[in-house]
């Protein structure tokens, strides 16, 4: 988190803190959050620098956001927008719990500022069912249980799209045989090594592998 | 993090006209600099995003070679077909480094200037010459597994951690910069990194304001490319040893060879005697061997990587051994 919060910053917080007691799922999912992610403000004896205005794409919405600068796009979804989907694991770009998708493509979201995306398009796991409807990767990961306490599968879920459209752009990885050849066939091998940037620490990766492949449209 | 403020260049001369100033940094991909902005090891106080000039061009060059924007991708460079085609070597290396997602952010330019993951470098409650000059090097007697062997000074001995800089290394890449003035310059990669020695904290010879505009790969040296990278896990872990190999061999005889190493200095590390060890060589032990103790001429342990003597010696073995099986 930034060290600078305003007021607005928290009241947000509130907010989300009180949208999860209407789900019903508070013990589970506020026991899942880390600390970091609902400490109040850091003391910060800095004045703040400028804030900057940012206008961003989520999920198909326009957002006019006014941010201090070092707000992450990790924070700018968590701490402004109360879109609590991504998650904040390690908060260095280690363990992937924060995966996005900008302009279609997988990111850390805690390693980029929100104002560098001024402008940009990002989905968001919020952003990937239709209504009831889900996406076929979070069906994909619901058949197969693709995990157990769930704090790494957003990011794995939306780190999968990316990985798929990765693949069918024929994008090679480093367990690739032949670089020369277009696609690779996403075998047990590829998908690992293509999300080794997704940490579960349940360790459901059997599970995960399996979801993808039925996500890829590969036999189980 | 502490405060900055944030500018975003629309023009390279510009940019590298506010990085000149104090305090200021370019941020590129960021997945790094935010990294240790985050720990405070680095604190500019002013950015300066260039993530929207109109660098993430790759061209064909009239020789045959490529010219790779500084801020194409990781990830766009290993999968260019030019570059799998004709540069199997550094496409293998990107592809070694990092994540998937970090591959999608991390630039050419800031690949090649990421810092070191030494520990000490990352923890600022513990002396490091890079980072606070003078203060000592807490490496020297403490957890050095995964620091260098060659090319370390008694001020730091870090590593340089990049795998597409290595792939570089062994391609004769040339850097592309541009100064405040507008001024063009080329820098061979092999001089763009500079060893330790007194000033740890001096990494590269790049002046203040200059940036890195591109990289130049001339043409393709004959022979079978390959890239090897040891490390602790399968993915997504730097490297303890990487070969960067170009050998041009046939019916068991070695022509050339170019051998570029990452994880044993403090640069991407290229060993002239070894590769002339193995010209007109027989591709055999004694010959791999030869090349092996050129490479690690010099070479001194630590300690907690005194191993990678050994490693090195055992993983060029190998990739020679493949490389110039019939």
């Amino acid at each position: 988190m930034d060290e600078h919060e305003s007021a607005t910053d928290l009241n947000s917080i509130e907010v989300t803190r009180r949208t999860v007691i209407e789900t019903g799922t508070t013990a589970l999912l506020l026991t899942a959050l880390p600390g970091a992610a609902l400490a109040g403000p850091v003391e910060d004896k800095e004045p703040s620098p400028p804030a900057v205005k940012v206008d961003l794409q989520i999920n198909g919405h326009s957002h006019s956001l006014v941010l201090d600068p070092r707000t992450t796009l990790l924070d700018a979804l968590r701490e402004h927008l109360a879109l609590t989907g991504s998650k904040k694991g390690c908060d260095h770009g280690q363990c992937g719990a924060c995966t996005v998708l900008i302009e279609g493509r997988r990111i850390n979201s805690c390693l980029t500022l929100a104002v560098m995306h001024d402008g940009e398009s990002i989905t968001t796991i919020e952003g990937l069912a239709s209504g009831d409807h889900l996406h076929p990767v979070q069906t994909a990961f619901v058949e197969h249980d693709g995990f157990q306490c769930g704090y790494c599968t957003s990011g794995q879920i939306c780190s999968t799209i990316g990985m798929l459209a990765e693949s069918r752009l024929g994008v090679p990885s480093y367990v690739t045989e032949d670089l020369t050849r277009p696609a690779a066939e996403l075998s047990d091998a590829e998908i690992r090594e293509r999300m080794s940037g997704n940490i579960c620490r349940c360790a459901a990766y059997p599970n995960i592998v399996a979801a993808i492949k039925q996500a890829a449209g590969l036999p189980t | 993090m502490k405060a900055f403020t944030y500018h975003r260049a629309d023009t390279t001369v510009h940019a590298a006209a506010a990085a000149i100033k104090p305090g200021s940094k370019i941020i590129a991909g960021g997945t790094n600099l935010l990294d240790l902005m985050k720990l405070q090891v680095e604190t500019p106080s002013n950015l300066v995003d260039i993530n929207r000039l109109p660098l993430d061009k790759i061209e064909e060059t009239p020789d045959g070679g490529l010219r790779i924007g500084a801020l194409v991708r990781n990830s766009d460079l290993a999968a260019d077909q030019r570059v799998r085609q004709r540069y199997g070597v550094l496409s293998r290396a990107l592809l070694a480094g990092a994540s998937a997602q970090l591959r999608n952010k991390a630039t050419t330019g800031g690949n090649l200037l990421q810092r070191t993951r030494c520990y000490y470098f990352y923890d600022i409650t513990k002396p490091c010459n890079k980072r606070n000059p003078g203060s000592g090097c807490a490496a020297l007697a403490g957890f050095n597994r995964i620091h260098a062997i060659l090319g370390t000074s008694e001020h730091c001995i870090a590593t340089h951690p990049s795998d597409m800089a290595v792939a570089m290394r062994a391609l004769d890449a040339k850097v592309e910069t541009v100064n405040d003035a507008g001024d063009a310059k080329i820098i061979p990669i092999a001089e763009l990194h500079r060893l330790p020695g007194t000033t740890p904290e001096i990494e590269t010879s790049l002046k203040p304001g200059e940036i890195i505009t591109a990289v130049t790969l001339p043409p393709p040296p004959p022979g079978v490319q390959m890239y090897r990278k040891v490390r602790d896990r399968a993915s997504y872990a730097f490297a303890l040893v990487s070969v960067a190999a170009i050998v041009d061999s046939a019916r068991g005889r070695i022509r050339s060879a170019r051998l570029a190493f990452g994880g044993l200095a403090p640069k991407p590390w290229r060993s002239p005697q070894a590769e002339q060890t193995l010209v007109n060589a027989p591709a055999d032990t004694g010959t791999f061997d030869t090349a092996a103790s050129a490479v690690l001429e010099g070479a001194r342990g630590f300690g907690g990587n005194d191993f990678k003597i050994p490693l090195t010696r055992r993983t060029l073995h190998s990739v020679l051994e493949e490389m110039t099986r019939a």
